[in-house]
């Protein structure tokens, strides 16, 4: 009973998937679906390498100061980083005055309540304090930015395909001269306040290309602040927002995988051992 | 136990011989696994996965005893109390790496546990108990593992909990009062989220108990082997400890060396980068996709395109994706070949490796976007699924005609019959 039944069963699930595939493959060759003018000209984010790359991947430190200094000098503006705190910078190599003075000397205020009349006010980040947003709220957010909020930058790098080499592709990979963009298929032309980049998988975005001139922020360590440098140091500067302990990671695994290593080998030998008699008695191949 | 020749515990110490007397738990553990269970000499290293999946669900239990101790079941700020474990609790981001990954281990042990027990027909006669209880084991993984995933409440946690609910939708006309109930609202929000938590913590322990249940059937009959041929005296056996505690524990360091490669160095491969975004209700990801060990079930699902008839297709494929797993509770009744072992069933053998290759398409459509050739690819493939167990193992039972199956298991180890083998 249970194998006739099954067998029905087996027949018309079955049966209905290789119909269903036959429809499909006919209406395919029928009907091919247009072709997406949007995946065609979508690019893939550019090879580029991170000193945190690989399993012996560590941080530059004199690299991820630039890139707070691109993020504190041109990001920021409109981009929060909600996750991480002033305190966290001690990381990049800065010392408590200079975490200290760097939060007391933010373009923005930390919110807060006044002790006396209880009204809402602002006040000067301290160490403890998270970056504060740049906008009050996300109506603000989008109101100021062509409708578009602009996401917070704590985790971009892990909660975007392609991590930071995306980031990086993204901000050197805008199309702004007039010519080239003529030549696109007029349905993934910019519309009015939207910019056109070949990364950004809807192919336009809200976003105007924040990294527009080399010099634009003054190194203090002396390199030379060309676009690609300043966004290749504001993409790992993002790797260590998004994974503060990465360093640190890398450090335990080695020394897990070492500790199993030799525990495995010594499980090996004993399980060698254990098995001696019974696998003497094994035929001879 | 079953076989006559099985070690007797044998306190010998006055503590142990006073503690037997008392509560028997150590007997109780030298008979389960310890010199106390013969086992069969000649399992091969398939037959590893059982133990280590079982370690892996304790690894999971530690692990997320741990995080709940910092995590927040709220909507309000269940995201951020996950970037607080990983950024401000110490040593938190591994403790989640190694329960986000565990989660995918736990699963791989587990799918070749299964595979094992389909190819060397461990879920034929006597031991359909312990296969049928497996099968329960699975389910109970799937949910948990698929509430867990909601947790962190990012993008795909958010759309990954719309959808599955969602399935539940496609039944007529009770459907929508039914996802509404299992949510506890009309979209996902915090009374899922709660109650999502309270069920995730509260199925690992129902799975342990279940677990318990599975050994207790798989002593009673004793472990199948590579050869599927009974075991027929002390000869065929070896003590339980030290043969295969000492060789599931080299295995285990292997298992541990690969789990530790996925935590420390590329923690976040088997996830989507769309959950490190907090879920929003007003914004849908492009694709929305499950867990990589959902994606055979789930392209199933999508592979249903047509209406049949006045059934829609939506209603068909949830019925085929929740048929594809329940079909292997009647599993021993279909395969009636009174021959376990896939080593002598050459026909078998073919249509199981055809299997193994059609699962692995699935998996691969079950990932990709629904567009065609993937559906075409995961029609045909699930096709295939569906006649291996309803109609291409029955028929085969009777057709085919199996090699000559070894006199016993030492004979097969050792060239010698059972008689003259010391």
């Amino acid at each position: 009973m249970v194998r006739f039944f099954g067998f029905l069963i087996g027949l018309f699930f079955s049966g209905w998937l290789i119909v269903s595939a036959i429809m499909g493959a006919v209406s395919y060759i029928s009907e091919p679906p247009p072709a997406s003018v949007e995946k065609q000209f979508h690019l893939h984010p550019k090879a580029v390498n991170f000193s945190s790359d690989g399993p012996f991947g560590k941080f530059d430190r004199q690299q991820l100061q630039r890139g707070f200094q691109v993020y504190k000098e041109v990001c920021s503006a409109c981009h929060s980083l909600r996750l991480v705190a002033f305190r966290d910078l001690a990381a990049l190599g800065y010392n408590e005055a200079e975490v200290k003075a760097i939060a007391a000397n933010w373009a923005i205020q930390t919110p807060d309540i006044d002790p006396n009349t209880g009204e809402v006010t602002g006040r000067a980040p301290v160490a403890a304090d998270k970056f504060p947003k740049p906008f009050a709220n996300d109506v603000a957010a989008a109101a100021a930015n062509n409708n578009a909020i602009p996401p917070d930058l704590s985790l971009i790098t892990k909660a975007r395909e392609g991590g930071a080499p995306y980031i990086y592709s993204l901000l050197t990979g805008y199309v702004e001269d007039p010519a080239k963009i003529a030549k696109l298929p007029k349905e993934i032309q910019p519309g009015s306040g939207l910019h056109h980049n070949p990364y950004f998988a809807n192919l336009n975005l809200a976003m105007a290309p924040p990294l527009v001139l080399d010099g634009q922020v003054t190194y203090g360590d002396g390199t030379k602040s060309t676009i690609d440098q300043m966004a290749k140091d504001v993409a790992a500067f993002l790797i260590w927002t998004a994974e503060p302990k990465l360093e640190v990671r890398h450090q335990a695994g080695w020394a897990v995988l070492l500790f199993l290593a030799i525990a495995t080998a010594l499980g090996y030998m004993a399980y060698q051992n254990v098995w001696a008699d019974v696998k003497a008695q094994k035929k001879k191949v | 136990m079953s076989f006559s020749w099985a070690r007797h515990y044998e306190p010998s110490h006055p503590f142990m011989k006073w503690m037997d007397e008392k509560l028997p738990m150590p007997r109780l553990v030298y008979n389960a696994v310890g010199a106390g269970y013969p086992t069969p000499r000649n399992l091969n290293y398939f037959w590893n996965f059982g133990s280590l999946a079982g370690i892996a669900l304790v690894m999971q239990i530690v692990t997320g005893i741990i995080l709940a101790m910092h995590y927040a079941a709220n909507a309000g700020i269940a995201f951020d109390s996950v970037e607080h474990i990983m950024r401000d609790v110490n040593s938190g981001w591994m403790i989640r790496y190694a329960h986000a990954n565990g989660a995918s281990f736990f699963f791989i042990a587990i799918y070749i546990h299964i595979g094992r027990g389909l190819y060397f027909g461990s879920y034929k006669a006597p031991r359909e108990m312990i296969w049928l209880l497996g099968v329960v084991i699975y389910l109970l993984a799937m949910a948990t593992a698929f509430m867990g995933y909601v947790l962190p409440w990012g993008q795909m946690s958010f759309w990954g909990a719309q959808v599955i609910t969602g399935l539940f939708a496609a039944i007529p006309v009770v459907g929508e009062p039914i996802q509404q109930w299992l949510l506890g609202g009309f979209a996902p929000d915090n009374a899922a989220l709660n109650r999502f938590f309270s069920l995730h913590y509260l199925l690992p322990f129902v799975i342990m108990g279940v677990i318990i249940l599975h050994i207790w059937a798989l002593h009673i009959p004793g472990s199948n082997n590579p050869t599927g041929v009974d075991v027929k005296g002390p000869q065929d056996t070896v003590p339980f400890h030290p043969y295969y505690t000492a060789k599931d524990g080299w295995t285990l360091g292997l298992f541990l060396i690969a789990f530790s490669i996925m935590v420390f160095f590329l923690p976040n491969a088997l996830g989507h980068a769309d959950n490190y975004i907090p879920a929003n209700p007003l914004s849908t990801p492009a694709h929305i996709v499950p867990e990589w060990y959902f994606w055979p079930w789930y392209a199933i699902l999508r592979a249903f395109t047509f209406d049949f008839f006045f059934i829609p297709a939506k209603l068909l494929g949830v019925v085929a994706m929740f048929g594809a797993i329940l079909v292997w509770f009647f599993l021993p009744w279909l395969d009636t070949s009174p021959v376990r072992s896939g080593h002598y069933r050459p026909k078998m053998r073919i249509a199981f490796f055809i299997l193994l290759v059609a699962t692995a398409v699935l998996f691969y459509c079950g990932g990709a976007p629904a567009e065609e050739p993937f559906v075409m690819m995961s029609q045909i493939a699930g096709a295939y699924y569906f006649a291996y167990f309803l109609i291409i193992l029955p028929v085969l039972s009777r057709l085919e005609r199996p090699l000559p199956l070894p006199n016993s298991i030492t004979e097969s180890v050792t060239g010698k019959p059972l008689e003259q083998a010391s």
